[in-house]
């Protein structure tokens, strides 16, 4: 066990993505396609209720909230699993000895594999509303790589919090609500960015992530400021989370 | 014969043990104005230190709450101790709570990888020792079952197969392992004694001073955390009859 110990622990990690994947759908009919149908359906009912009912009616808006439902949807499932992820293996952790911050990084990789499955979803949206690929769309790699560094840092933050904090859960859930409404999914940005209170968007680092992959699926060249400002805010929270995760991963099996 | 295979030094493990359990913002933060946030300090092991060597049978014995599970999670590596160090070499099989981490939705093929996984086995290990694992557990037509499905003999069964499946260097038992029926049972005594003889080193626990005498060569009692005796099995049991009188 300790001779070979990263390729064993890399081993375990692809045992609890794998366990994730295939748990998650199990006892549903449709299994994986839920993680198609279910930002298809929420698309629908958005575009009804922010296109046709606000008045909004290009044909391109649902492409347009697709793209932030489906990054947003990443972050606060992989976010809350991870918060979540420390106590929902208790049973394992009292028992045997595994690396602890494989629970977190096991679940928001779980997470984020679905999500990139679910982009099959925005393909197929986006060439049947007419929004066809120009070579801009490689520049999704990078807003999409910062997504998950900017997922791995606050889970790690969250999680261990979570281990001593069992309200964190709904306190989070709170401000998932909070950072979804302040990243533009389902109203065009610009009136605000415009007003007194812009700071609101441009501060949120989903936003930024969120903004930049619009681009490159709409084809137009990203913003290197919100980039920077989301790397660096993606970074930083990897750090902390990865300081308090280890200052504190020992006292973990006191609190479960 | 002389090669240290396990350090134990001065080993100390704390706990909290809160009046109330402090688990939720709220409270902590109405705790922490009220000034009512306090801990009893709690030391289930303190100094502790032994040695062994390659191929010694450490029997433990103590009565209820004397610490035995907890140095064996510390050895095993479970719990971080509080202070002091523990030291060990080679493949270890820790037959403490077999099937720890099983999942109960996932079938019993599924778990053979994940709990190989967690038990420090390759992939490759693994892939080319299931169908003994299976054979051995005797589940060959439930593999493909949901866990919540068997049975708790079942899931025993499976779970001694998984953790016996390599050739330890040290084995860690606690209590005698009563696994499944009569049949199974025997099964496993026999799977024991023949990785007994390989010459492994054991960490044994029980209160059946009859079977650490048979199996061990050394023993320690652990009382209130602390080691009172130590040293050959013949003398420490003597110590502990006349202990627990």
């Amino acid at each position: 066990m300790d001779n070979n110990s990263f390729l064993q622990n890399r081993f375990i990690l692809s045992e609890l993505v794998k366990k994730g994947i295939r748990l998650k759908y199990r006892r549903s009919y449709l299994g994986i396609i839920w993680s198609l149908l279910e930002p298809l359906l929420t698309m629908i009912v958005l575009t009804i209720v922010f296109g046709t009912l606000m008045g909004q009616d290009s044909h391109t808006f649902p492409v347009y909230i697709l793209c932030g439902r489906l990054l947003y949807g990443c972050f606060s499932q992989s976010t809350t699993a991870a918060l979540k992820s420390i106590r929902a293996n208790s049973s394992m952790i009292k028992k045997v000895y595994v690396p602890k911050y494989l629970y977190p990084v096991s679940s928001i990789f779980f997470n984020y594999i679905i999500f990139l499955i679910s982009l099959i979803v925005l393909v197929a949206v986006s060439l049947v509303m007419g929004v066809f690929p120009t070579l801009y769309v490689f520049q999704a790699v990078v807003p999409l790589f910062i997504l998950m560094l900017l997922c791995i840092g606050c889970g790690m933050i969250l999680s261990t919090i979570g281990v001593f904090f069992r309200d964190m859960e709904y306190l989070w859930n709170v401000f998932l609500m909070l950072i979804m409404y302040t990243c533009a999914i389902f109203y065009m940005p610009d009136r605000l960015l415009d007003s007194s209170f812009g700071w609101v968007l441009k501060y949120n680092p989903l936003y930024c992530i969120i903004s930049n992959f619009r681009s490159a699926i709409f084809g137009e060249l990203m913003d290197m400021n919100l980039m920077l400002y989301s790397l660096v805010f993606s970074v930083v929270s990897i750090i902390l989370g990865v300081y308090m995760f280890k200052k504190n991963e020992d006292k973990f099996i006191l609190h479960i | 014969m002389s090669e240290e295979v396990l350090k134990v030094e001065n080993v100390g493990m704390k706990f909290n043990l809160n009046k109330e359990k402090v688990d939720s913002l709220k409270e902590y933060v109405i705790k922490l104005l009220r000034r009512e946030l306090q801990y009893n300090e709690f030391w289930a092991l303190k100094d502790i230190s032994f040695t062994l060597e390659k191929g010694d049978r450490l029997g433990i014995l103590g009565l209820n709450g004397a610490g035995k599970s907890t140095l064996l999670k510390v050895i095993a590596g479970v719990f971080r101790p509080t202070e002091g160090t523990v030291e060990r070499k080679g493949v270890l099989a820790p037959l403490i709570e077999l099937g720890a981490g099983f999942d109960m939705q996932y079938t019993g093929k599924e778990n053979i990888y994940l709990y190989g996984a967690v038990l420090g086995y390759s992939r490759k290990f693994i892939d080319s020792r299931i169908d003994e694992i299976i054979a051995f557990s005797e589940l060959k037509d439930f593999i493909d079952v949901p866990l919540k499905n068997y049975s708790s003999g079942m899931k025993a069964r499976l779970g001694f197969a998984i953790a016996t499946i390599v050739e330890p260097d040290m084995i860690i038992l606690d209590e005698v392992l009563s696994v499944g029926d009569a049949k199974f049972k025997k099964k496993s005594e026999k799977k024991l004694l023949d990785m007994l003889d390989t010459g492994v080193t054991v960490l044994f626990v029980s209160h059946n001073l009859a079977q650490v005498k048979k199996i061990c060569n050394k023993a320690i009692i652990l009382e209130k955390g602390k080691i009172v005796a130590k040293g050959n099995v013949e003398e420490v049991a003597k110590k502990y009859e006349e202990m627990t009188g």
